[in-house]
């Protein structure tokens, strides 16, 4: 049987990484990839303790989870797309104009 | 180690490695693709943690839209440009070494978490007994009706916004 603690140290790490890049990488695509990797680590650890704790909850919650993250991708993307047509740099260190 | 374990063992090498080369590729399309990869390894672990519906909702929803939709903005854009410049922010050793930090705060805080003794009514033999799906079901549309509604009405506004926002300007 595999120890729950092992489930919570991996999303932890994968947490972690997925820090490191939203904070140190340029491009503000590799950036958003970051925050899907942070979502997916934390769902990681909710389906864990719902397996252990045998209740449905957590699954219920990486359900939403996923709903916000699909919303929060297209919304950022599009974001992106429309900053891009006026400023074509995605390098968040350039990106210093909110008027288009 | 048993079996599980080095099941487990697998996945968890596999997943960080996948994790890491996400933050440090140059190329987006390189980063996208490894992300398909984790995306089908967490697949596999919840099919371990007896969630065959998240399972397939991770298959179908990131892999499938998110990833894609990824991949679709990468070459509208043309960033052939981009990738001979430095990847990394200036500050990217203090980032390091707060993702360093968190990652020990994390693991020392959690590493020997264990179960509570108050267990749910959602054993495997209970769950096995109905299908993943109908639990989750069940579940969904009685105890969290109210979040769903409010879940698609979020898809919603997400479906607006972006046709507003990646719209070209007519005036």
């Amino acid at each position: 049987m595999v120890p729950l603690s092992w489930y919570i140290v991996l999303s932890a790490v994968m947490f972690s990484i997925g820090v490191f890049g939203f904070l140190a990488r340029r491009n503000l695509l590799i950036i958003f990839i970051s925050i899907e990797l942070m979502l997916n680590s934390v769902n990681i650890s909710l389906v864990a303790f719902s397996h252990y704790l045998q209740s449905m909850r957590g699954q219920i919650l990486v359900f939403f989870v996923i709903t916000v993250a699909a919303a929060e991708a297209a919304i950022g993307l599009a974001i992106l797309i429309a900053y891009y047509k006026n400023n074509p740099t995605i390098k968040v260190d350039e990106i210093n104009l909110l008027k288009g | 180690m048993t079996t599980p374990q080095l099941f487990f063992a697998y996945f968890a090498v596999a997943m960080t490695a996948l994790s890491l080369l996400i933050v440090t590729r140059k190329n987006p399309v390189h980063s996208v693709l490894c992300m398909l990869g984790l995306f089908i390894h967490i697949a596999g672990l919840y099919l371990f943690l007896n969630a065959e519906f998240l399972a397939a909702i991770q298959i179908i929803v990131y892999a499938g839209a998110i990833l894609v939709l990824f991949l679709f903005v990468i070459m509208m854009l043309n960033l052939r440009k981009e990738e001979t410049v430095k990847k990394y922010q200036a500050q990217w050793p203090v980032s390091a070494g707060i993702g360093i930090i968190l990652a020990a705060f994390l693991v020392l805080i959690l590493g020997n978490i264990t179960v509570l003794p108050a267990l749910g009514e959602y054993s495997i033999e209970a769950i096995k007994s109905e299908g993943s799906m109908m639990t989750v079901g069940k579940v969904l549309y009685t105890e969290f009706l109210l979040p769903f509604e409010i879940a698609s009405i979020v898809l919603l506004v997400a479906i607006i916004g972006a046709v507003v926002l990646a719209k070209k300007r007519t005036e």
